[in-house]
């Protein structure tokens, strides 16, 4: 199992243990994390799960691909650490992930 | 029933439309009903806020596959929907794109009058709501206020070019829509800007290299930004404020075009008067019929203790409906069950004898 940690934008945290090989949106999903909506149900289809990266994890997480980078288009106050959830796959590199949620998804 | 728009005694017109059903939504659900109804010789129109059929899976996955329908170990949205398509044609069934079903009341007779936004209007025995997740409307940036804005100087489409002469544009988006738009509204405005959070673009290149030309002849201006913030006052726009890598910057602008994609909203169904179960609509299993006689709901919109949001679910609420609805239509026929394997009454309605 592995931990990430989800930071609400008022500060609050969550930490959930995931199975690795599932994406951070169903660990967020899994665990009732609020603000991660996921309308199209991890298809990179709506952009209704973006997260930022926390500082520390960008590299490890990696940048987005092309497809993600497109429907980020369609998120709202994307920044650099910006990524969709259901795009990242969780495994052993990333325990210990943090990723905040943003203010709106839309 | 609560609602609506339309008086129940409104007079018909000579244009309004009088079949057996109207399905609400054209995505797999309501396709399939449409051959569901067929066998039993409901007539059907289809009305759909999108411009083609396949709803979610046309819209949101097209490319996507899916892998349980069954019988098709791999299927995408596209070629579902495509199947469906040919499935139904022995039913013609008329389809209504780009128009949402706004008003829905009952006729003293215990038939349905709905209008659509664009002024069609129906009149129809039974209604099938297999709307999904709702229908698809413009995203709505969340800045403070836009609300106050929206209709008067924020668009989230254009209908007449003309209404953007001599305004202050700002377009904001990396797609087709704000690619196509700034391009038609260059001319008009007095000034346009491109809003877009990235250097890149969706678009069709040759319309991102025509608008790079303009931004070279200094027609136009893009900005590599995100609009955080909107001026004016009574619905007028006056200002919005763009942050870039170099900071905030405060441009003029009467007319605002955010194209942030589409999302899902429940929208007038929400209005019926049909009981709802968390902006779904509540159905019986066995009818599948909403909490109004002769108003059926199927697939992602409806709910009912045990609910999976499957296509395949949505494929055997549809055929039960049919034969709830069939006895509204031909309240006097003989309800027989029959196989399309056998039957050659429903073979010849599918002209394969």
């Amino acid at each position: 199992m592995t931990k990430i940690t989800f930071i609400q934008p008022d500060g609050e945290s969550q930490t959930v243990d995931v199975e690795n090989g599932l994406t951070v949106m169903e660990a967020a999903k899994l665990n009732d994390v609020p603000g991660i909506e996921a309308e199209c149900g991890g298809a990179c289809a709506c952009a209704t799960c973006h997260v930022y990266v926390d500082e520390g994890w960008r590299d490890k997480v990696g940048k987005p691909a092309e497809m993600e980078e497109d429907m980020l288009d369609f998120a709202f106050d994307v920044r650099e650490e910006s990524r969709l959830s259901c795009q990242i796959k969780v495994s052993d590199a990333l325990d210990g992930l943090i990723v905040r949620v943003p203010a709106k998804q839309f | 029933m609560t609602a609506t728009t339309l008086a129940p005694e409104a007079p018909l017109t000579s244009e309004t439309i009088e079949t057996d059903a109207i399905v609400i939504g054209a995505g797999p659900c309501g396709l399939f009903a449409v051959f569901e109804l067929g066998l039993l010789d409901i007539k059907a129109h289809v009305v759909d806020i999108l411009d083609r059929p396949g709803g979610q899976c046309a819209e949101l996955y097209p490319e996507k596959p899916i892998y349980d329908v069954p019988a098709l170990p791999i299927v995408t949205g596209q070629e579902l929907t495509d199947r469906l398509m040919e499935q139904i044609k022995p039913f013609n069934p008329q389809f209504h794109f780009s128009e949402r079903i706004d008003a829905l009341s009952r006729q003293p007779d215990g038939r349905f009058r709905l209008t659509t936004d664009a002024g069609t209007d129906f009149l129809a025995k039974v209604v099938v709501v297999a709307a999904g997740g709702g229908s698809f409307t413009p995203k709505r940036p969340p800045l403070p206020g836009i609300e106050n804005y929206e209709g008067t100087s924020v668009f989230y489409s254009v209908r007449k070019i003309e209404q953007m002469r001599g305004k202050d544009v700002v377009i904001i988006g990396g797609g087709d829509s704000a690619l196509d738009w700034t391009l038609n509204l260059a001319p008009v405005a007095k000034s346009l800007t491109l809003v877009h959070r990235r250097d890149e673009f969706r678009a069709a290149p040759h319309s991102v290299e025509k608008m790079r030309r303009l931004v070279e002849e200094a027609s136009i201006r893009l900005l590599i930004g995100q609009v955080v913030g909107l001026e004016g006052a009574n619905g007028e726009l006056s200002a919005v404020e763009i942050k870039t890598s170099n900071g905030t910057e405060r441009l003029p602008c009467t007319a605002m075009l955010p194209f942030f994609g589409l999302t899902m909203k429940l929208g007038p169904v929400a209005d019926w008067g049909l009981n709802l179960h968390e902006n779904l609509i509540n159905v019986d299993t066995e009818r599948f019929e909403s909490s109004e006689k002769g108003i059926f709901a199927i697939g992602d919109i409806n709910w009912y203790p045990g609910k999976l949001k499957l296509i395949l679910s949505g494929f055997h609420e549809a055929a039960l409906m049919a034969q709830a609805a069939q006895r509204i239509v031909y309240p006097d026929k003989k309800v027989m069950f029959q196989y399309t394997t056998s039957s050659s009454s429903l073979q010849k309605k599918l002209g394969v004898k």
